[in-house]
């Protein structure tokens, strides 16, 4: 294999000084001067009411306000994947929250002054809060003309009933699966929602000049999927493609529930009433928690049955999600969970339901790992309890079922290559899983727990991403890209890859924020695809742009083009080991000939990718046919927790993770997401959750009553592990690793309280509270 | 509206604000000091850490008027003579993903050190548990201040 210069290496980040200097400039830091606008927005209080009569009266005779904007203004239907979903309330409001009007003001403060001289008449209607009641044969439908919604293909909504969307998936001879079983274990496992909480509100500044063309400055994942969500929801205000720019600054963490669109849209809408200025809107951590997206919550019902050898013969889920009020992107997390709620094994006789359900609570939507950590939580806490009932060891048992390159997934396409075994193998030995554990502390009790994982990128079939590259005079390069560089480093793999195939340094090529319309297209900075989808756009337009060079050397200097390469910014040839060309010598100026013309010009390079192979076709029936996910990226994971024997309070003392990056393009990004992102998943199932009262309100708004962890709530140890197996149409191996992260940590917290205290805990969060009241229940306390 | 001096960044800059005026908002919003930033409006958070009077407060929770004549010391002011050590280290150690905490956590830890140059790992820990980040599990963080000290 070549030597590689710049990828595998862990180059220093592109953005490093702007972020550590506070130069770096996120959306609420834009200065828009003098005749910037405030909007406030009117919310429903009630979980779901009819709206009788919007009185706007007094509001718009405060002499700062310069607009008062209702449903009425905008009835039009946005949305992802599905149109359900209105850019302020209609005639019913279906979450506490929901926009409902919208105030626009010379001031922050008259804003929010204005806003509550609106006056809304409800007539309440009855709130589903929880999703087994929306089921239920009598249940209030959220949306009676669900029908007539506008979705995507593969979606299959239930009408006249509160399913959005059912996804199934049939293989394989399930009576047969089960009969040939030596034990069958069945349970029931909860999860809450959770709240992304990135530290940087949602913020988003509209600008609908005087010549109608539409600017929105956004803390944004997905630039192009907004501009394209702006320009069809607005259409009938006569805005199209051309009409709107979407100008994304840095993102003060993103976790998914800055992707699709959410209170962007409201700065669009509310800008197109306010011809000639710039209006901006800011939501508040409170905010934040009830009125963007959030992790939707799950119940699943997990059959599983297996030969005394550990063998899986069956596999049963059913998945039921409440999706909150609008399904619009939460749609496709339960289908994503539909196609692989198997998890990384290898099973035969297969039968998932995911059902995407209406509740009278926010919208859910992507948050990191879109679905899996749901799934998986049930899933990896009964592989646990099954190799404990049979007496085999918990690992082994995952290596007798671990899905292997070719083999066949829940929906019948091959598994991609993968180092799922690998990484078992290594998270194994590093945490010394065979030597026994013994507390040195007589108040507290030692336990291991064990997870694998896998996830693929949720996406369209042809989500596309692009690329422009062009050399500047010093052969320094501008990489015009639209991914996010939401913290993972996107910027800064972008420019390695780059860097390899051109020769040119990380620190000379410049990778900005995207401006859309500067900078091609990109579909989303989700799904941890960015790496491998917009990396190969990269390396594509990098190639593209290495032809150029070469074909014009081969022009003018009459060298054969198979002895050409790039080596140190310089054009160097295997033939004639004298030869050497800088690149700043013509990549802009052109080479000069014995005739005194130039020949060539600016070199600008091109590169497109979109997964030709993918199909999200199959049948409704069964899921079989079709492939949706482009491969899977698949890990492993243990820790070893400390427990005190009377206040059940936990502490990880060891905590050992292993991810298949394909290629560690830049080694330290990796190791960052996976020290970052076990945190995150460490959270879910150790301090958050949120708690709504029986009206739908949300109880915790707030990082006091919502625990985020802090620097003294890590665990004391975590080893970072990096399999590389690599990704056959992944840029030199890559695959996403970015999601991933996060996902064994609940299933193995559960799975370490049941080693240490013999309790097993089948809801999240697993609080010091939980344990403590099952030991009692357990008459162990 | 009372007019107060600030002494930002070693700046003396004058400012009229009412008496229900957060630090904060009159930082961003009237002097253009863009680095300490709005996460929680409560003191949670930590991202508009600043120091005051040479000591570590949340700008959020501090009213402008109180502050007549009191130094204030932005990230701002630590990068204006080229970054310092401590920002250098984090640079190092991929101490940030979205940066947005950065600001605030380089205070605190900036802080740290002034009083206690050789910090252990426990002290660090609590010297930036004021500071919430959602990205990079904090052990970055810590790993970019043990670097320095260990140099020194």
């Amino acid at each position: 294999m070549e030597k590689l210069k710049y990828i595998g290496k862990s180059e220093i980040r592109i953005d490093g000084r702007e972020k550590i200097s506070g130069a770096a400039i996120y959306t609420d830091d834009i200065n828009f001067g003098p005749d910037l606008l405030y909007a406030e927005i009117v919310e429903s209080p009630y979980a779901h009411a009819k709206i009788l009569k919007i009185d706007t009266s007094e509001a718009e005779k405060d002499p700062e306000v310069l607009a008062v904007v209702t449903g009425a203004d905008f009835p039009y239907k946005f949305g992802l994947y599905m149109k359900d979903r209105y850019i302020f309330a209609q005639d019913r409001v279906r979450f506490i929250g929901e926009q409902v009007a919208a105030v626009v003001a010379r001031s922050a403060q008259a804003a929010q002054r204005a806003a509550k001289l609106v006056k809304v008449e409800y007539s309440e209607l009855p709130a589903i809060i929880n999703q087994m009641d929306a089921i239920k044969e009598d249940a209030y439908l959220l949306h009676e003309d669900l029908e007539n919604y506008e979705h995507v293909p593969w979606f299959f909504p239930k009408p006249k009933t509160n399913i959005a969307h059912w996804r199934k998936i049939r293989k394989g001879d399930m009576d047969k699966g089960f009969a040939d079983a030596d034990f069958i274990l069945e349970d029931t496992y909860d999860v809450p929602r959770y709240s992304h909480c990135a530290i940087e509100y949602h913020a988003a500044t509209g600008f609908y000049d005087n010549s109608g063309r539409l600017t929105i400055w956004a803390s944004s994942q997905s630039p192009h999927t907004q501009r394209h969500l702006f320009a069809k929801a607005l259409e009938p205000l006569g805005l199209d493609h051309s009409k709107v720019r979407v100008i994304a600054p840095h993102v003060g963490g993103g976790f998914g529930s800055k992707a699709g669109v959410t209170m962007e849209i409201l700065a669009a809408a509310i800008a197109m009433k306010v011809q000639g200025h710039p209006v901006k809107i800011l939501w508040s951590r409170e905010r934040e928690f009830y009125n963007t997206y959030q992790r939707l919550g799950v119940k699943t019902v997990l059959k599983i049955g297996v030969k005394k050898t550990g063998q899986i013969t069956a596999l049963h889920h059913e998945i039921y999600w409440d999706a909150g009020a609008y399904v619009e992107y939460g749609a496709n997390v339960v289908n994503a969970v539909g196609l692989s709620a198997i998890g990384p094994y290898k099973i035969d006789n297969v039968s998932i339901d995911s059902i995407c359900i209406y509740t009278n609570l926010p919208p859910g939507g992507a948050y990191r790992g879109f679905g899996y950590s749901e799934f998986l939580f049930g899933l990896e806490s009964h592989m646990t309890r099954i190799a404990n009932h049979l007496g085999i060891d918990q690992i082994q048992m995952r290596r007798i079922n671990a899905i292997h390159e070719g083999d066949l997934t829940a929906y019948g396409a091959h598994m991609n290559p993968n180092g799922l075994i690998k990484a078992i193998d290594a998270v194994e030995k590093e945490i010394e899983w065979q030597k026994p554990l013994k507390s040195d502390n007589p108040n507290t009790v030692l336990g291991k727990g064990f997870s694998i994982f896998w996830k693929a990128p949720a996406m369209p079939p042809n989500a596309s991403s692009s690329c422009f590259l062009k050399f500047n005079e010093d052969a320094s390069i501008n990489l015009l890209v639209s991914g996010m560089d939401i913290g993972q480093g996107y910027l800064t793999v972008m420019a390695q890859i780059a860097a390899e195939i051109l020769s040119v340094p990380v620190q000379k090529i410049r990778t900005e924020n995207p401006d859309t319309d500067r900078n091609p297209y990109e579909w989303q900075t989700v799904a941890s695809h960015v790496t491998w989808g917009s990396g190969n756009a990269v390396k594509k337009a990098a190639i593209d742009a290495r032809e150029q060079i070469f074909d014009l050397v081969v022009r003018t200097k009459h060298l054969p083009k198979d002895s050409l390469y790039l080596e140190d910014e310089k054009v160097k040839c295997t033939q004639n080991p004298n030869f050497e060309l800088p690149l700043k010598d013509f990549v802009v100026d052109g080479i000069i000939t014995d005739d005194g013309t130039f020949k060539g010009g600016p070199i600008l390079g091109r590169g497109t990718f979109l997964p030709e192979f993918s199909t999200a076709k199959s049948n409704p029936e069964t899921g079989q046919g079709g492939h949706p996910n482009v491969h899977y990226t698949v890990g492993a994971a243990a820790i070893i927790m400390e427990i005190d024997k009377q206040t059940g309070k936990m502490k990880i003392l060891k905590a050992v993770e292993a991810v298949d990056a394909g290629k560690a393009i830049n080694p330290d990004l990796v190791k960052g997401q996976i020290i970052g992102g076990l945190l995150q998943g460490l959270a879910t199932v150790l301090y958050e959750d949120m708690r709504y009262d029986e009206k739908g309100k949300l109880l915790n708004p707030n990082f006091t009553d919502y625990k985020l962890p802090t620097a003294k709530d890590i665990p004391d140890v975590v080893v970072p592990i990096i399999i590389e197996v690599p990704q056959p149409d992944g840029p030199f191996g890559a695959r996403g690793v970015g999601e991933h992260t996060m996902l064994p940590a609940a299933p193995m917290v559960a799975n370490a309280v049941e080693d240490a205290l013999g309790i097993r805990i089948k809801s999240m969060p697993i609080t010091a509270e939980k344990i403590v009241l099952e030991l009692i229940k357990n008459n162990k306390l | 509206m009372k007019k107060i001096t600030l002494k930002v960044n070693n700046e003396s800059r004058f400012v009229h604000v009412e008496p229900n005026e957060i630090l904060l908002d009159v930082l961003r919003d009237k002097l253009g000091i863009k680095s300490p930033k709005s996460g929680c409006e409560r003191g949670d958070c930590g991202a508009c850490t600043i120091l005051l009077n040479g000591e570590s407060v949340k700008s959020c929770l501090v009213f402008a008027i109180e502050c007549d004549g009191m130094d204030i010391r932005t990230i701002e002011g630590l990068s204006e003579k080229g970054l310092s050590e401590l920002q250098e280290s984090f640079i190092k150690h991929n101490s940030f993903q979205c940066g947005f905490c950065a600001p605030g956590v380089i205070i605190s830890a900036a802080e740290l050190l002034e009083h206690n140059p050789k910090p252990n790992r426990e002290e660090i820990k609590e010297a930036i548990a004021g500071n919430l980040c959602r990205c990079t599990g904090y052990e970055s963080i810590i790993e970019a201040v043990e670097d320095l000290v260990s140099k020194k």
